[in-house]
């Protein structure tokens, strides 16, 4: 198949981004996405071109490394797909691809389509934890957790911290990221102890990133390609409520 | 024949570790801030060294390539960690699984290393459960296991198909704790170019920054390599694209001696190869095997859709020839009867490189839901990649490189021959011989970070409190950042045709056409020339666009594709040198009459330990003799 790309360039933070165009012919629908880039990067290289600088590592939907906004979503049009999930043969031949970094503020434009990231992992040091020091552990089963909350627990826990849900959201908010690590701390018992204290911490800390607040629009939860609930940002606003009115700060 | 002292402590194998633990050196807490360490990896092992040692009271500083340590390669880990807690009273202890280890690893593992990785797999769990890793339960509350190939009992740890993300989570929010604490600095998206030797003692690193590309200096009182594995080198493997070598082998390159690089592990259950654009082939977990079947058509070149070849026209070929541990076979054997019927036209799929993983039988035993349960991100894993639902035919699989056992040589104390370097994790050789069996690389990789390495470390550190802060202004670290920036410039310079990622192909062509899953002397020798002839092509047209002082990832694959080069020939030299066949390295010259591996114990039971003499000299074998005083050493028998 044939297609056309309008891929955003900048060379680095400070420079001014803009679209080019590319036309690629002979892509093979069988292609993931990101193999089309590769394919787009190699033709570009032999042509004496800058390749186009994109993040990615496990290429199979898991690391979270993969991003890109494409035709105007995150991780394009798959459904629960990570972008080096996605496959040529869901676009048509002939049409125009658009093919942009994730736009959030917290999120500043490195170099094409490489976003900076970091504040995710400040918001995971800010609270995102159990604490627990290596050896103190007791016997893992006299922690017995009720089945359907370990189960709801993982899958709060299979976010892959790609940043979609930002990305997705027109207030750049980062309820469903922070939810999903609240969420599954509170189910577990061994994450009760500290949960006041967690969720205080971290919603401060997203505050102070400058991620926006979340207006309910459910376009985090359409675009996951983890199929992360939105569930969970309901329990995270209950935890919040709770640790504000409930237990006084200290006692954590 | 040198021998290199492995520091195996004195006594019987089960008190070991216990009583070495409790006489090796002490570093006071009021001592440990002013010891720096450097840790290059978050994966699980990294990060769980790099929280332990902060925990410590240690000042940690750790690096990645990554742009958050929580994207390590350990993420992608599917199926499970083992640890021996014996919860499904099937008769597992901790000699059972280091038993199986032993064997499984085709007895070319330390029997010492082994016991203590399966001795401290139960606090482990102990320690990853409290920290909120969401595994598996039963009804009741407590936690499931499953099973895993080349064992006889339940032992796996599990989260869905997702272990390695939830265990990596797990160590990910230790680290943070740390950082918040400020114990731990991390240093993202950065990558170790060089080690830096003074005065014979690892002190540093040289890093590029992968956003500015500015080349800086690191001391440290003792480095940690934690850098994972090597499998990339086959260009097409199960790893994440990104994984490489580079770090073990600037480790190398000063010094630091490497064991059995030869030693990879070709897994049995990979998606087959699609076409010429793939940039990596995708795990289907072995968990899988413990319901699904194995098979092929009893009938060559049998092109008919799966689902219409009846129950008496399909070969079931792994319960034919191991009936008694059937699709539950070690890896290395799996993957050798896979090739063995697709070579002898048996494969399925249009290029018959494929073998059949039914789950039929499973869903109408235990219902589907019961199968989604257990697999579902992986069957619709496949399904993306494939379009094929599994739950109604079966998957494709192949085999694909996937691990390497070889690796940086350690001692007991996990400590290279390069004093106050260590490596944990896949990158050193440590716990599996010749054959790694499923679920116990995330079991050592944490084993190695949160319990060993933290005890071992400061049996060295206690001799480092009257050593100041290393500077970095010395002429040794001069040295070191002159000769990366050089390296950098002369890959920039080539200015040729031909882009990295196409040697890298080249070059996994070679090894997997003759250094893969079989070998012989005849291949081996015509690798050791092409891998020489395409190293200079390399260095004479390869492109790298760009420049040193911007985020170039064409640069940063140039410099692992250079290195995988040399690691390439030292893997295939390894190869030559073992004239028998042990665990995933299979010499046909070395095989018995029903085809299986035969070993030659008398003269091969040993480690292989290369040195590096300089890039124009050969490398110069060493051997650490392996002794077996608590397991009899037999065939190795899985039928
Ligand atoms: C698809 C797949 C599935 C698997 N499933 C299982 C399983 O179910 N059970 C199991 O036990 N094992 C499994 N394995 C094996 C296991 O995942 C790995 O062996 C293990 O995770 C390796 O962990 P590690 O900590 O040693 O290194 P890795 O997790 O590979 O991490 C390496 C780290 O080093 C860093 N790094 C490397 N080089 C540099 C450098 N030069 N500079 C800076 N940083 C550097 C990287 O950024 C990264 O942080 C699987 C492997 C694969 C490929
Ligand atoms: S590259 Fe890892 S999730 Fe896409």
């Amino acid at each position: 198949m044939n297609i056309i790309l309008k891929i955003w360039r900048q060379k680095n933070a400070k420079a001014k981004g803009k679209f080019v165009k590319y036309t690629l012919d002979d892509v093979s629908p069988e292609m993931s996405f990101l193999e089309m880039l590769d394919f787009l990067n190699t033709k570009l290289i032999e042509q004496g071109d800058d390749p186009v600088a994109f993040e990615h590592d496990c290429r199979e939907g898991i690391c979270g490394c993969c991003s890109l906004y494409i035709n105007g979503r995150p991780h394009g049009p798959g459904k629960k797909t990570t972008t080096c999930e996605l496959h040529m043969r869901l676009f048509k031949d002939g049409k125009t691809i658009v093919v942009e970094p994730w736009r959030a503020k917290p999120f500043p434009v490195i170099k094409d389509l490489i976003v900076d990231r970091s504040a995710f992992d400040k918001i995971i040091t800010a609270g995102g934890f159990i604490s627990t020091d290596t050896g103190s552990a007791p016997e893992a089963n006299s922690i017995l957790v009720n089945k359907k909350h370990a189960d709801d627990a993982f899958d709060s826990a299979s976010c892959i911290g790609c940043g979609a849900c930002v990305a997705a959201c027109k207030n750049a908010s980062a309820m469903l990221f922070i939810s999903s690590r609240v969420s599954q701390f509170v189910l577990l018992p061994q994450g009760k102890i500290e949960a006041a204290k967690r969720v205080q911490d971290m919603v401060a800390k997203m505050d102070e990133l400058g991620f926006g607040n979340c207006t309910n629009t459910y376009a985090c939860e359409a675009e996951c390609p983890k199929g992360i609930s939105i569930s969970n940002i309901a329990r995270m606003n209950r935890e919040f409520l709770k640790a504000k009115v409930g237990a006084p700060k200290d006692l954590g | 024949m040198i021998t290199l002292d492995s520091k195996i402590p004195e006594g019987s194998l089960s008190e070991k570790w216990s009583k070495y633990k409790s006489s090796i050196k002490l570093v006071n807490p009021a001592n440990r801030k002013k010891l720096d360490i450097i840790i290059v990896g978050t994966g699980l092992a990294g990060s769980a060294a790099a929280s332990s040692l902060g925990e410590l009271g240690y000042n940690v500083k750790v690096f990645c390539f990554q742009d958050t340590p929580r994207r390590a390669h350990s993420v992608a880990a599917q199926g499970g960690i083992n640890a021996a807690k014996n919860y499904k009273n099937d008769g597992d202890s901790i000699y059972r699984l280091f038993y199986d280890m032993i064997k499984g690893g085709d007895y070319r593992a330390r029997e010492a290393n082994v016991y203590r990785a399966a001795e401290v797999s139960n606090a482990t769990i102990d320690h990853l459960t409290a920290q909120g890793v969401p595994f598996a339960r039963e009804y009741g509350g407590t936690i499931d296991n499953r099973s895993f190939g080349g064992v006889q009992v339940s032992r796996t740890f599990y989260a869905k198909g997702q272990t390695g993300q939830q265990c990596l989570l797990g160590a990910y929010s230790g680290l943070n704790r740390q950082i918040n604490k400020g114990n731990v600095t991390m240093f993202s998206r950065y990558e170790m170019i060089d080690l830096v030797i003074i005065d014979g003692k690892a002190r540093g690193i040289i890093t590029r920054n992968l956003v500015t590309g500015e080349i800086e200096r690191h001391s440290g009182h003792a480095v940690v390599l934690a850098t994972g594995g090597y499998g990339t080198i086959y260009y097409l493997s199960t790893l994440a694209v990104n994984s490489n070598g580079s770090a073990a082998w600037a480790a190398y390159k000063k010094g630091a001696f490497f064991a059995n690089p030869s030693f990879v592990q070709i897994h049995p259950s990979s998606i087959p190869v699609l076409n010429d654009y793939q940039a990596k082939l995708t795990l289907m977990s072995e968990s899988l095997r413990n319901d699904g079947r194995v098979w092929v058509p009893k009938k060559k070149g049998d092109k008919r859709p799966a689902n219409d070849i009846p129950e008496e026209e399909r070969d079931y070929y792994l319960e034919r020839r191991y009936p008694a541990y059937g699709n539950l076979v070690p890896r290395d054997i799996g993957s050798r009867a896979a090739k063995e019927r697709c070579d002898a036209g048996y494969g399925v799929g249009d290029t018959g490189l494929a073998v059949n993983l039914d789950f039929k039988d499973a869903i109408k035993k235990q219902g589907k839901k019961a199968i989604e349960n257990k697999y579902s991100n992986l069957f619709e894993m496949y399904e993306k990649i494939t379009g094929i639902n599994s739950y109604e035919e079966p998957m494709r699989i192949y085999p694909a490189g996937h691990y390497t056992m070889g690796g940086l040589w350690v001692n007991y104390n996990l400590m290279t021959t390069t004093p106050g370097l260590f490596a944990i994790g896949e990158s050193n050789f440590s716990d599996h011989g010749a054959n790694r069996l499923g679920a116990s690389s995330l079991m050592q990789c944490s084993g190695d970070g949160y319990f060993i390495l933290p005890n071992t470390i400061g049996n060295y550190l206690a001799d480092e409190i009257h050593t100041p802060k290393i500077p970095t202004d010395t002429h040794e670290f001069d040295i070191a950042e002159k000769e990366v920036k050089e390296r950098i410039n002369k890959l920039l310079s080539i200015n040729g045709k031909q882009t990295v990622t196409s040697f890298h192909k080249r070059l996994g062509k070679i090894l997997w056409d003759y250094c893969g899953m079989t070998r012989n002397e005849q291949d081996l020798k015509k690798a050791t020339e092409l891998i020489e002839k395409l190293k200079v092509e390399f260095w004479n047209d390869v492109k790298v666009p760009g420049t040193t002082d911007e985020l170039n990832q064409e640069l940063e694959k140039a410099i692992h594709v250079a290195d995988f080069f040399e690691l390439a020939k030292l893997l295939v030299a390894d190869a030559l040198n073992r004239k028998e066949s042990c665990g995933a390295h299979f010499r046909e010259e070395s095989q018995t009459e029903t085809g299986e591996a035969k070993r030659d114990d008398e003269n091969y039971s040993y480690v292989s330990i290369w040195e590096y003499k300089g890039d124009d000299k050969p490398p110069q074998l060493h051997k650490e003799e392996l002794k077996f005083e608590n397991v009899e050493v037999k065939v190795r028998d899985y039928k």
